[in-house]
């Protein structure tokens, strides 16, 4: 059984899934719930200014009877008295010394409002304080939240106004609404952050309903931009962990979250650096048990791909990503479908004629169907004629039934980078189609 | 009637009828639609015999466009709440759907389509087609069941002035009078029959074709005539007792079930039907579902050479009908009064002319079952009545010759389809041929208008 404790910048906890500062941790029953249920830490809904929060609070985006593809949300930070906050997140504390209690903070960008909140959220006894710089609305509007995590230069400050008090880990929560996420990055480990949590939510827009013309979710008869979070976040939250967690400068732990509902989801985040793992959305969708299978689905799949733990896990496919530039140009494959799996509902077909490179014909063939004998098409690669793009395999509803076979022997490469170097400057079409013929790649 | 089952109250009959496929949710027709592949040349149109774009209106469903999609099933088919409903969708659209192959259950296209037909009538059969410009040509129609109706429907859109002759009070043919209530209820059936009224059909019902209207006045009323008229007389079992009290034809008591005036149908308390085709099954199982106390399948051949649909067979045992194979009657016995059936046990005999082994009586097999009422279902003849005042109207084997292309007969002012060129299939069948015609008919008059 593979040993799930983590430590995420000076924070620990026995495994690495924390709930997000978010309506799940609102308050001690709830946090106690999931602490009960095995969740490995949480970080408390944000506290700080005061607020108050509206009705019709969330949107959804449904996708193919599939319910909360992705979840927007228009909810503020914790409209309950800060002292409440801070009592239950001690009592919380003092309940399950084992797991992460993370405060998380947000107030008006002043030093001595913030060195006066961060002592506060220190008395409680939590294990580290998370600084919001993230929320896209509602907060950003008076200054704070994704006003601040937009501007490197104010996300450096505050940070140094929060460092210079506290006594315990700070990470500083980046909003991914910005145009490289690595320069508030670098801000945030420029002001002494010992550690960087992503993504918060994405600014959105949910839709507008087709009987009302309202906006959803509308409050009153208006509604407006709201946070984006859920299962179609993550590719985003992806891009941006890997941006933070290969950039040089900054070098620090991070805590993964945006879209993670199951355990492959925290496999890839760890994969790709992530240190710990915040979940919310699937949480808010189906409740706290779901830690029983993200605990231990990601503990199986360590058993058997043999890693013991998490940090021989950690960043182990960073590596991998590379620019455009280092890609090989001549490794060739081409996509091959089996026959005896195939159902014949030839999407493949009509995505590769209509959408590809018209490479799938349908062959006759005779088959039994309903008792009686059909021709029916059977969709077959012209193996010449694929260009190897993969959108047949990926249409495909059974699997194992396309497969992108690599026909080149792996031993030539050439990368773009290194045909920039071969090639006059700047490169013409000739001498490209020159390089192609050169290894028989024919375009047409 | 002797031992007539005692009548129950309304309600235990409604349950008894109570539709098999219930409606689909809102919630299960878009999930069912979304679960829907979108297959590119889907094997489910194929097997379709009207060919609707399944696909394509299953996706409407999932996206709701629910108008788009009763437009989309319409275009191929105007008998479609019926099909929805009746068709043996295992063995058509269903049984070709590629999770089959994948291991899993098939969409449940039937009751999709019910979902958006029901919709659309729900909603009051709003226009979805431009009818062409009046083109002053009238079309005169012997049948308002579905080869009639679909026939009527697609001329009406297509600029013909329409009259169906309809026999009987209520149009629909077998869709109205024919299906069992646990399948649909007659006004589905009437529903489809206002739709081609809503399209400007002129349907003229208690007009006996060659009894109140003679061929002559159709064809001078009529640029052309199409035939829709299915099978009608039932045929004979030609053994001694047929004409007992208490002998009925399968078809006659079923139209009596269908207008779920329950408490009207008497039933006797033990019940033989004899064949072995699905009409059989369905006058079985009506009459065990009216209180029968046993009922009796007699079919002369095996068990696997029973025409009736295997989900039909089982729902029948299900209900309690108990099934005698290799057995057949020889009379009926009663005095006035039916009071058992005397039947002989058969082995199959030599091959006849299409290869089936027919079944021969074993000389001293002799047995009584002792019955109060016997369904007879060995199928019908073409009704022949008027047949013989068309001018070299050919008919074959009991059907009538069409150009399977056209549906022109071998006189080339009458088209024909359904039962009574097939010699009875799936009311799909009908509606299909009923298109068919329609565009045959619009050939022709077009063509002869030209020379």
């Amino acid at each position: 059984m593979a040993d799930l404790r983590t430590d995420c910048a000076g924070i620990k906890s026995p495994n690495p899934f924390w709930l997000a500062s978010a309506p799940p941790t609102n308050s001690a029953y709830q946090v106690c719930k999931a602490f009960e249920a095995g969740w490995g830490g949480a970080v408390w809904k944000t506290i700080g200014e005061p607020v108050m929060n509206v009705c019709n609070r969330y949107g959804s985006v449904d996708y193919g009877g599939q319910k909360i593809a992705g979840l927007n949300n228009i909810e503020l930070i914790s409209d309950r008295p800060i002292e409440v906050n801070l009592r239950e997140m001690a009592e919380t504390k003092r309940l399950w010394p084992d797991r992460a209690v993370v405060a998380s903070l947000m107030v008006e960008p002043k030093r001595e409002a913030w060195h006066d909140i961060v002592k506060r959220a220190i008395d409680t006894g939590c294990d580290g304080l998370e600084l919001n710089y993230g929320c896209p609305h509602g907060m950003s509007e008076r200054g704070m939240g994704a006003a601040i995590g937009q501007v490197p230069e104010y996300c450096s400050m505050i940070t140094g106004w929060v460092t210079e008090v506290s006594t315990i880990p700070v990470l500083v929560k980046l909003t991914p609404n910005i145009t490289d996420i690595r320069y508030p990055g670098r801000a945030a480990k420029k002001g002494g952050a010992a550690g960087i949590s992503l993504i918060n939510t994405i600014n959105t827009l949910m839709g507008v309903d087709l009987d009302t013309l309202e906006l959803q979710p509308s409050v009153a008869g208006k509604g407006g931009h709201g946070g984006y979070a859920g299962p179609a976040v993550k590719p985003i939250a992806l891009n941006m962990l890997s941006q933070v967690a290969m950039d040089p400068e900054i070098g620090l732990p991070i805590s993964g979250m945006g879209g993670i509902s199951t355990w492959r989801d925290a496999a890839e985040f760890i994969l790709l650096g992530a240190s710990s793992v915040q979940v919310c959305t699937a949480a808010m969708h189906y409740g706290f048990r779901i830690i029983n299978d993200l605990t231990e689905g990601l503990s199986n799949w360590m058993d058997e791909k043999g890693f013991q733990t998490l940090g021989e896990v950690r960043g182990k496919s960073l590596h991998r990503i590379s620019d455009f530039g280092n890609f090989n140009l001549l490794f060739k494959a081409v996509a091959r479908i089996d026959e005896s799996a195939c159902i014949r509902c030839n999407l493949c077909h009509v995505a590769c004629d209509d959408a590809a490179h018209q490479c799938i014909d349908l062959q006759p063939r005779e088959v039994q169907r309903n008792g009686h004998a059909e021709t029916i098409g059977q969709p077959v690669v012209r193996e010449e004629d694929c260009v190897g793009c993969r959108l047949c395999y990926i249409v495909c509803p059974v699997e194992n039934c396309i497969s992108m076979i690599q026909l080149d022997d792996g031993k030539e490469s050439v990368t773009w980078n290194e045909l920039l170097k071969q090639l006059p400057q700047p490169v013409t079409w000739e001498a490209l189609r020159a390089f192609q013929k050169k290894h028989g790649i024919e375009i047409h | 009637m002797k031992n007539i089952v005692p009548k129950r109250a309304s309600k235990e009959y409604e349950q008894a009828f109570a539709e098999l496929k219930q409606p689909l949710s809102n919630a299960a027709a878009l999930a069912d639609a979304n679960r829907c592949l979108y297959c590119s040349d889907a094997p489910c149109i194929k097997a379709c015999p009207t060919h609707i774009d399944i696909p394509t209106f299953i996706k409407k469903i999932a996206t709701g466009n629910l108008k788009g999609s009763a437009k989309t099933i319409l275009q191929s088919n105007w008998i479609a709440l019926t099909c929805a409903k009746a068709c043996p969708v295992a063995m058509l659209c269903e049984g070709s759907c590629v999770y089959i192959a994948r291991g899993e259950n098939p969409i449940q296209i039937g009751r999709l389509q019910r979902y958006a037909m029901d919709d659309y009538f729900a909603k009051g059969m709003l226009p979805l087609f431009t009818a062409a410009e009046p083109n002053g040509k009238s079309i005169g129609i012997i049948g308002g069941g579905p080869a009639g109706l679909a026939c009527a429907d697609e001329l009406a859109l297509l600029g013909y002035d329409v009259t169906i002759y309809e026999a009987k009070a209520k149009a629909g043919g077998l869709d109205t009078w024919g299906i069992a209530p646990y399948k649909m209820k007659q006004q589905d059936s009437l529903l489809e029959v206002a739709l081609s009224k809503s399209l400007g059909v002129k349907i003229r019902t208690g007009e006996c074709v060659g009894e109140t209207v003679s061929i002559q006045f159709l064809m001078d009323q009529h640029a052309a005539i199409f035939i829709g008229v299915g099978l009608a007389a039932a045929s004979k079992l030609n053994i001694p007792g047929e004409t007992l009290a208490g002998v009925y034809d399968a078809l006659a008591f079923i139209e009596k079930v269908t207008p779920r005036q329950w408490r009207s149908v008497d039933v006797g308390k033990r019940v033989a039907v004899i064949g072995g085709g699905n009409t059989a099954i369905d006058a079985a199982t009506e009459a065990k579902r009216l209180g029968a106390e046993e009922v009796f399948m007699i079919y002369r051949r095996g068990k696997s050479e029973m025409p009736a649909y295997l989900f039909e067979q089982e729902l029948a045992k299900s209900d309690g009908v108990q099934f005698h194979f290799q057995i057949m009657p020889a009379r009926i016995i009663g005095k006035k009064h039916v009071e058992a059936v005397e039947c002989m046990r058969t082995k199959p005999g030599e091959p006849d002319a299409d290869g089936r082994r027919h079944p021969a009586p074993i000389p001293g097999s002799e047995f009584r079952i002792p019955v109060d009422m016997v369904i007879k279902s060995v199928g019908q003849n073409v009704e022949g009545t008027f047949f013989s005042q068309i001018p070299d109207l050919m008919i074959d084997d009991g059907m009538v010759v069409v150009n399977h292309d056209t549906l022109q007969t071998s006189n080339p002012m009458f088209f024909a389809g359904g039962d009574c060129i097939n010699g009875g299939k799936e009311v799909v069948n009908a509606a299909h041929d009923g298109k068919k015609a329609a565009h045959g008919i619009d050939q022709w008059i077009r063509s002869t208008r030209q020379e």
